[in-house]
Parts: structure tokens; sequence; C-alpha cells
């Protein structure tokens, strides 16, 4: 499963940290930085055991800057 | 052959002066100059094989990507086809780049070579619309006006282009920016939507640089082998490059790509004090030792000395000045050129240039050294365009090339304390607040 922050959208609510810790720590100014990113620094691999968290992370943003996708 | 020294005025020895022939921007003078295009059946200007031709020319993109211009028009046709939909042609004339000048002074002299190779470009990729991006209040729209009457009333073109005013901002340049106004969107970058997604309401779009436009129209004409005669091997051709700073003439010269650095300063009657430093590439470009005057003016030749060609811009710096104050006022312009999208470069820009300013403030520089290199690595890659992106690589080579300084700052000294800033940066303006959005 893979994670994408549109950063257009976000913003900086911090929701996904605190339901997706493993996955997205918070930079100097609030907005999510992906602990292990992909090639590009707006999208990461979720672990399989922690998709659900994700998924609930994805639902309870604000702005709905969260994507999941297989 | 040289024009009077007046900053923006073209110079250039004989034989690589092919994009400015005229002083005179009329289509007289242009078909003068320049002879007419061929013509098809329909007398209309022919465009068939282009595609073939910019590709054997090796035409690379000249608005900062030096891209392979036939490999754009492929991927682009590549969408054509996919999606079953007409595209757009965008001729990008914006220049955001605040320390470049020569797309406006194309687009004010040679109009009609611009205009000519966007139409070209139309109708080799079977366009449903064609756009000539610029910014709003700029000197070229009187003439591009008159330009496209002229050619209307001769029936030259046979897709009339529109001209796209756009805002007068660095972001508003970006592709995705001008693609989504192209489609009547506001002109602010776009994050890249899921690869597999098609259109999402957007066109294919090609967009190109007026220059590369420029060279086109030369090539329909005269030929790629022509084109080929001027220039490197990996980058053929000739290219306009705007010179600034400790210069006895700053001017915008048309080059042989491959001209050395150092010729090109002599160009422009030298330097008037020992060369410090040279900014290539524009604000959003790097800095360069002054060791890198024998780099040769291409992506390939810059590239070792750690520069790079972006907007053809090159700025040069004497020792009376300090490199972080020059970079510092760079800075604080690139932080309120934000388009205030993506909170890593909203905040982010403006945090790297407070931090550098304060090291070349000598505030605690040593903590605000440390705080400016963390800073700098939160940046990159999580933004929308790349914007962040390029500030955090000028401020960066900025740490390396003044390495020598930055050991003085952090000893509380600064080598040019009085410095007045040699490089004309605008004033920075305001930090954007966070922009209202139309909606997705």
């Amino acid at each position: 499963m893979k994670l994408i922050v549109d950063p257009v959208m976000c913003a900086g609510y911090g929701s996904c940290h605190e339901l997706l810790p493993e996955v997205i720590d918070l930079d100097d100014w609030g907005f999510p930085l992906l602990r292990t990113p992909g090639p590009d620094r707006t999208s990461a691999q979720v672990p399989p055991a922690v998709e659900r968290h994700a998924k609930r992370a994805a639902a309870a943003c604000p702005k709905l800057a969260l994507r999941l996708e297989r | 052959m040289r024009l009077a020294a007046q900053p923006s005025d073209v110079a250039g020895s004989k034989g690589t002066r092919r994009l400015v022939a005229s002083i005179d921007s009329s289509l007289t003078a242009h078909h003068d100059a320049y002879g007419h295009l061929p013509v098809n059946r329909h007398g209309l200007a022919a465009a068939s094989d282009l595609a073939h031709r910019v590709d054997v020319a090796g035409l690379r993109g000249r608005g900062g990507g030096w891209f392979p211009t036939a490999r754009k028009m492929q991927a682009v046709a590549g969408q054509v086809k996919r999606r079953r939909q007409r595209p757009v042609v965008i001729a990008n004339g914006m220049e955001g780049e605040p320390a470049s000048h020569k797309d406006s002074l194309l687009l004010t002299r040679s109009p009609h070579l611009v205009l000519d190779g966007l139409q070209l470009m139309a109708q080799t990729m079977g366009a449903r619309d064609a756009f000539l991006a610029v910014p709003a209040g700029s000197p070229a729209i009187p003439v591009l006006q008159l330009a496209m009457l002229e050619r209307s009333s001769a029936k030259l073109d046979a897709k009339q282009p529109k001209l796209l005013i756009g805002p007068d901002r660095y972001v508003a340049s970006e592709e995705s920016a001008l693609a989504n106004a192209a489609g009547g969107g506001q002109q602010l970058p776009q994050f890249a939507p899921r690869r597999h997604e098609s259109g999402l309401g957007r066109r294919p779009t090609l967009v190109n640089n007026v220059e590369t436009l420029a060279h086109l129209a030369c090539i329909a004409r005269y030929g790629p082998e022509w084109f080929r005669q001027l220039g490197t091997t990996a980058s053929p051709g000739t290219t306009l490059v705007t010179v600034s700073g400790i210069v006895q003439n700053p001017a915008v010269l048309e080059i042989t790509v491959g001209t050395t650095v150092s010729d090109i300063l002599s160009s422009v009657g030298g330097t008037t004090q020992p060369l410090q430093a040279c900014l290539t590439g524009g604000f959003g470009g790097t800095w360069v030792a002054a060791s890198a005057a024998t780099a040769g003016w291409s992506p390939e030749g810059l590239t070792d000395a750690g520069g790079v060609v972006g907007a053809s811009v090159l700025g040069v710096i004497g020792h009376g000045t300090c490199g972080l104050a020059e970079t510092s006022r760079i800075m604080w312009w690139l932080a309120s050129q934000s388009a205030g999208q993506c909170g890593p470069c909203r905040f982010g820009l403006a945090a790297v240039a407070a931090s550098l300013g304060q090291l070349t403030a000598l505030a605690d520089p040593v903590t605000a050294h440390e705080r400016l290199r963390h800073q700098l690595g939160l940046i990159p890659g999580r933004g929308a365009c790349r914007h962040p992106d390029g500030a955090t690589r000028l401020a960066r080579s900025a740490l390396h090339v003044f390495s020598g300084e930055v050991d003085h700052h952090l000893h509380g000294r600064c080598t040019a304390p009085q410095s007045r800033c040699e490089l004309q940066v605008p004033a920075p303006g305001i930090v954007p607040a966070r922009q209202p959005k139309r909606g997705r």
C-alpha cells in the first residue's frame, strides 16, 4: 500500500502523525514528514502491519490530503 | 557587431546573430531578414517532418531544463494518442526569473520568429488551442498584439494563438501552472495526479520556452544541419544569455552554446573588479567559484563546475561583496515568491532565509549555521513544484562556494561588512499568507 501526501491540500493539522506515527513524523513547521519516503518525498510504502491505521489516518485528515494506493 | 551597450540590448559577434536579426519587429522586416516559412499547397506554413527535423537538429529547450524538444513532443504525442484528445500548445514567455531579460527582449525584437515557431508547433502537434503566455505589464504585450494583427491580416496562421496574460510572479512560469491557466484555472503549480489517471479535465499540454520556438522557426527554414553548425554536439545551436553584476556592459547576448564564461565576460567588456564568484542560472540556479570561468556555457560544460544554465543568466560579483549577504537577499526574495500552497515551501524558505540572514549578520552565527543546515535538509522534494528545491540548492551552493566566508562568519567576522550587494534583487514583498483555494 502506498501513501501519498498531497502538499497542496495539506494544511498541517497533524492528525496523520497522531494516527500513524510509524510512517509520518512532523517537520519543524508541523507538516507531514515521511520517515522512509520513496524516490520522491511525497509518498511512502505503508508496512502491512499498520495498513488499517493508514486508512484511519487518511479518513481523519480534515483536508483529505492523504491518498492510499495499492 | 554590437548594438549600443544598454542593459537588455543584444550583442554578439557576426554569425551568432540568429535570433535577433533586425531592430525592426514588423512582419515585413521579419520576412526580409529570415525569408518566408516553407508553405504547403494551402499557403500555410508547412510543418511536415518538423518533428524529425527538430530531433536531428538536437534542439534542447531554452527555458531552463534543456530537455530535448523532440522527446517532449513525442511524450505529449503519446498522451494525445492514449487519451484521444487534441493537445494545447503554450509558448512560455513568462520569464519569472528576475535576473533574466532574454525572453522579453526576444519577444519585443523578434515576435514573428516566436509566433512562427508557435504556429509550427501547433500544426505539428495537431493542437486545438495555442497560447503565448506573458506576464501582466510586459513591454512585449503591445508588440505582440500588433504582430498578431499583422499576421491575421496576412492570413499567415491557420490557428490564431491567444495571448495569455498571467500574474507577474515567479511560480507562474512553471509548466503545470501554465497548463492550468490555459484550462481556465489559477496560474499556480499543480501537484501531479496519479500517473495512470488521464486528464483530470486538462488536455495534453506542450509548453515550450519562447526562445526554443524561435530556434524551431529557424530550423524549419534552414534545416537541422544549419542549426548544428554552431554549438556543441550534445547541445547544438546558439543561446541567449543575460549577463549582469560587476561587468562593464550588462547585456543580453546571443552566444554559440559552449562559449566559455570568460569569453562571455570579455564580450561585455570584462569585469570592473577581480571576479569572486558567478551566479549561474539565475536566482533559481547555483553559485560557482571564479575558477569556473574556463567552463563552457552549456549544460554539460557547467555541470562539472557545479553550475547550471537554467534561465541562462550569468551574474558576477567581486571580492568587495559578501557572498552570504548576496545570497541572503536572494533567499528572502525566493521565500516571498512561494505560491503559499505547500507548507515546507511556505514556511521552510522563510526559515532558511532567516537562518542565513542571522549567519550573515553575525547574530549567534554558529547556531544559525547549524539550524540552516538542518532546515535545508527538510525542504527538497516535498512540494508541488521545484521552487523550494531550487532555493535550497542555491543556499547549499553558497555554503560551498563561500565556505571561506562561512568560516569567517562562524568566528564572528565578515570580509566585507560594509558591502553593497552587486546583483540586482527585487524587494521581497510579503511572505504570502495561505491562498484561498477555489475548490480542487
